[in-house]
């Protein structure tokens, strides 16, 4: 295999990477190359510079210090690193989660006139749940007041954050009798920068305890804040079909590319793409129009809701740029390389920096005003179009790959196609449960990573759980990653699914794995669940699901988060490569063992994507046999592993 | 491969380290049995390192048997378990005769022997016997010199480390 294959499965980006080598631009790869070896004190989890008596390193060997300066125990500082990576995680989802509840303030206040509350029934449904009133009230008003409620959880004091409620009885009863239920949102995470200071809490268990009330208030907090009210702002998503991957930068077009996480931007770049002066302004260039398209998971958002094209996941934001073809990149917040402004500079692509969170040095900043956000997003178009007059001809070469996938599926659109407008319920898959035709079900999430061949992971953990009936739910890059190998399609199901999925793909008329959106639409896995042990039959908490989760190709602290959030709320969940936590027994213990016992769910880490799959096969065939259920019915015999 | 030429041994320019102890932890995963960090935290017995960064007064240097000519360890050895070995001149450790009398950790003037305690013998830098000769580059590197992430420890004979160190002072200049 030539280098070039080794760092992609995915063949548009091998293309990418191949003329990247033939033209000597250092991509992510070449970093990462670089790095290596990288630092096994890190990799541990076992250094410690959270004061100045250090930095302090704990021997993983046994030869030399046992401690720290302060006496930290190497449980203590892998178990204090861990808890801070969730607090990371923890804030960015909330944060974004903050920006969006201000900006349906903002609508609902009708300060910012380019938004508006388009899903009024789920408003009138998310409001009741925060116990507004809203007989005979304007939507503006219930807007407002549904606003002001969310913000206010992020400096709750005290209580508990309301939407914990929509967790199934049991499981509310475990998380408070542990004492982690999140009283609000950023209090948790303050109080882990707190705990984890020199000289605070120095039990593993302790700290790690107050890591999960920090990620519950990220998963049934500040993400599904953001899922919920950008529904409700943006318009719930609905299935939807869409094209993937490089292929769908356009030769004669403008490309615009917007990357990032928050669709406060991308949402109104929709509109503004369409605007007659601009696209007359293209036509005067020689270009046919302008093309829109994403870039990771704010993609992920425009993608559910829009149906416009994802030019790829994490590990493809330099890829495109290499095309020679994007005019204008533009970014919000998260996972956007700094190496972008040298990767921009190799060509004639303009980058913009949009959010006063996230600048470039020497990159020019343009940023959304809520006020005025879509007259902003045409002037930085505006400059997108004009850039194409600068595109050198010779050095584009955009890959031809282009997949269909469907996309938008959501906690209630799930419950409609399922048991039919008439009827809204999650009954059908119940039912396809417990008579064993579905085996159970999977979420596959996460990032990319160039430690590992990027997309392979996914797609081989995907494509081998379909064979074994699970249905599998993805959101994020792990979403894109599938897409491109065509298996977020219908007809993926006669391809690639057992027989007992296929009938229910084929009788329900839907994909094999469905596409629930960004990151934070985590949280509708979480609601998903929930309403499955609601709709009864499958046990009373989420723990007696046959279900388990997976990132196996992780890489950001916000992956940390999320994990930890599906392990405290029961589920099994699988990382590719291991938290940096090996360099203490203990906590590798408790986190992959012991919380089994107290929280229903547990991690583990595996690299092979194959065999992590199967032990999540494994844990959903004990959960279907505590929960007295046959085994599935298209039982196979053991297939030898996927060859990709 | 290559084999492994005379008078090689590992030097360390003190003007570069910066005791980030990169090369113990490679050293102790070269020594493993599985020679994956992940795998090897969980063996029995730990995997032991033959090299230990020290402070030598307000430098730092990564400090690794220096294969004297005129070894003292090999002298004191009463079991014959260290010898130098004929062809390459290198210090070896013959851990079926080592009997843990740790006189070789007393008279030895880098304090580059390390007592294991656990098998009670004494354990040194045997320059990698999985690994290729390091001196051109080619092949395998030494692992603490391929761990070492400011390139201060190079592996070569005196002369060869010399000329590396005015090529870098070179390279440094522009």
């Amino acid at each position: 295999m030539e280098k070039h294959e080794e760092r992609s499965y995915d063949p548009a980006s091998q293309k990418m990477i191949k003329k990247a080598i033939d033209e000597d631009i250092k991509i992510v790869w070449d970093r990462y190359d670089a790095q290596k070896p990288q630092c096994g004190f890190g990799e541990l989890g076992i250094c410690c510079r959270i004061c100045n008596m250090g930095p302090c390193r704990i021997d993983p060997f046994g030869e030399g210090t046992e401690e720290g300066v302060c006496g930290a125990s190497k449980d203590t500082i892998v178990a204090r690193n861990l808890v801070r990576m969730i607090a990371s995680g923890a804030a960015a989802h909330s944060d974004h989660g903050r920006d969006i509840a201000h900006t349906l303030l903002m609508a609902a206040k009708g300060e910012a006139h380019d938004y508006h509350l388009k899903a009024t029934d789920k408003l009138a449904r998310t409001a009741r749940i925060y116990g507004i009133d809203t007989k005979g009230k304007l939507t503006e008003k219930i807007g407002e007041e549904l606003g002001e409620k969310c913000l206010s959880e992020f400096g709750q004091q005290h209580g508990e954050l309301r939407l914990i409620g929509l967790a199934p009885k049991k499981r509310q009863e475990i998380w408070r009798k542990l004492g982690i239920v999140p009283r609000g949102i950023d209090r948790e995470i303050v109080e882990i920068m707190h705990r984890t200071h020199m000289g605070v809490d120095n039990d593993y268990k302790n700290i790690i305890n107050h890591g999960m009330r920090a990620a519950l208030g990220d998963g049934w907090g500040g993400s599904m804040i953001a899922t919920e009210l950008s529904d409700i702002l943006f318009g719930a998503p609905e299935p939807i079909r869409a094209t993937v991957n490089l292929g769908v930068l356009k030769e004669d077009y403008v490309n615009i590319v917007v990357h990032g996480h928050e669709p406060t931007l991308s949402d109104v770049v929709t509109e503004a793409v369409k605007d007659p002066e601009l696209l007359s302004l293209a036509k005067k260039y020689g270009a046919k129009g302008i093309n829109l398209a994403g870039m990771c998971c704010t993609a992920n958002e425009i993608l559910m809701r829009h149906g416009i094209p994802s030019a790829g996941n994490f590990l493809q934001q330099e890829l495109a740029i290499l095309t020679g073809a994007v005019e204008l990149m533009m970014v919000d917040v998260q996972c956007i390389m700094p190496a972008l402004s040298s990767a921009a500079n190799c060509f004639h692509t303009k980058l913009v920096t949009t959010s006063p969170k996230c600048k470039f040095p020497g990159v020019e900043h343009i940023e959304l005003k809520e006020e005025k956000a879509l007259e902003i997003a045409k002037n930085i178009i505006r400059l997108g179009v004009e850039n194409y007059k600068k595109r050198v001809k010779e050095r584009v070469s955009i890959p031809k790959e282009i997949k269909g996938l469907v996309a938008g599926f959501t906690t209630e659109n799930v419950f409609r196609i399922l048991g039919g407008k008439y009827r809204f319920t999650v009954r059908p898959l119940n039912d396809a449960i417990i008579s064993g035709r579905l085996r159970g079900a999977a979420g596959v999430v996460g990032c990319c990573n160039p430690n590992i061949r990027h997309d392979w992971a996914h797609v081989s953990m995907v494509k081998e759980l379909l064979k074994n009936d699970v249905l599998v739910v993805q959101t994020g890059c792990s979403a894109i990653a599938c897409a491109k190998e065509g298996l977020l399609t219908p007809e993926s199901a006669f391809e690639y699914a057992g027989a007992g999925l296929r009938e229910v793909c084929e009788a329900v008329g839907i994909p094999p794995v469905l596409h629930v959106g960004s990151c934070v639409d985590n949280s509708r896995i979480l609601l998903i669940l929930s309403a499955v042990v609601a709709e009864g039959g499958l046990g009373e908490d989420i723990s007696d699901l046959p279900v388990a989760g997976a990132a196996p190709e992780w890489m950001s602290e916000k992956a940390i988060s999320i994990g930890f959030y599906f392990v405290a709320s029961g589920v099994y969940t699988i990382f590719g490569t291991p938290h940096p936590v090996l360099g203490s027994p203990n906590v590798t213990n408790y986190i992959t063992n012991e919380l089994e016992n107290i929280v229903g769910g547990k991690f583990a880490f595996e690299e092979d994507p194959i065999k992590a799959a199967h032990m999540m096969i494994k844990h959903i065939d004990l959960k279907r046999k505590a929960l007295k259920l046959g085994p599935a019915i298209h039982q196979h015999k053991k297939t030898p592993a996927l060859k990709t | 491969m290559k084999t492994k030429t005379k008078d090689i041994k590992i030097y360390c320019d003190i003007t570069r380290c910066v005791g980030c102890k990169s090369c113990e932890i490679a050293c102790a995963i070269e020594h493993s049995k599985s020679k994956n960090i992940f795998a090897a935290v969980k063996e029995t017995p730990l995997p032991k390192r033959r090299v230990e960064t020290q402070n030598i007064g307000s430098k730092i240097i990564s400090l690794h048997c220096q294969h004297c000519e005129d070894a003292p360890c090999v002298k004191a050895c009463m079991s014959g378990a260290l010898s130098k070995d004929e062809k390459t001149r290198a210090t070896i450790h013959d851990k079926e005769k080592c009997v843990g009398c740790w006189m070789c950790v007393m008279v030895c003037p880098f304090g580059a022997i390390i007592r294991d305690a656990e098998s009670h013998i004494a354990v040194k830098c045997d320059l990698c016997p999985d690994r290729d000769d390091p001196s051109t580059g080619s092949g395998l590197r030494y692992a603490c010199v391929a761990a070492c992430p400011t390139d201060a420890l190079f592996a070569g004979t005196k002369e060869e480390f010399e000329k590396n160190l005015s090529k870098k002072k070179g390279n440094s200049k522009h």
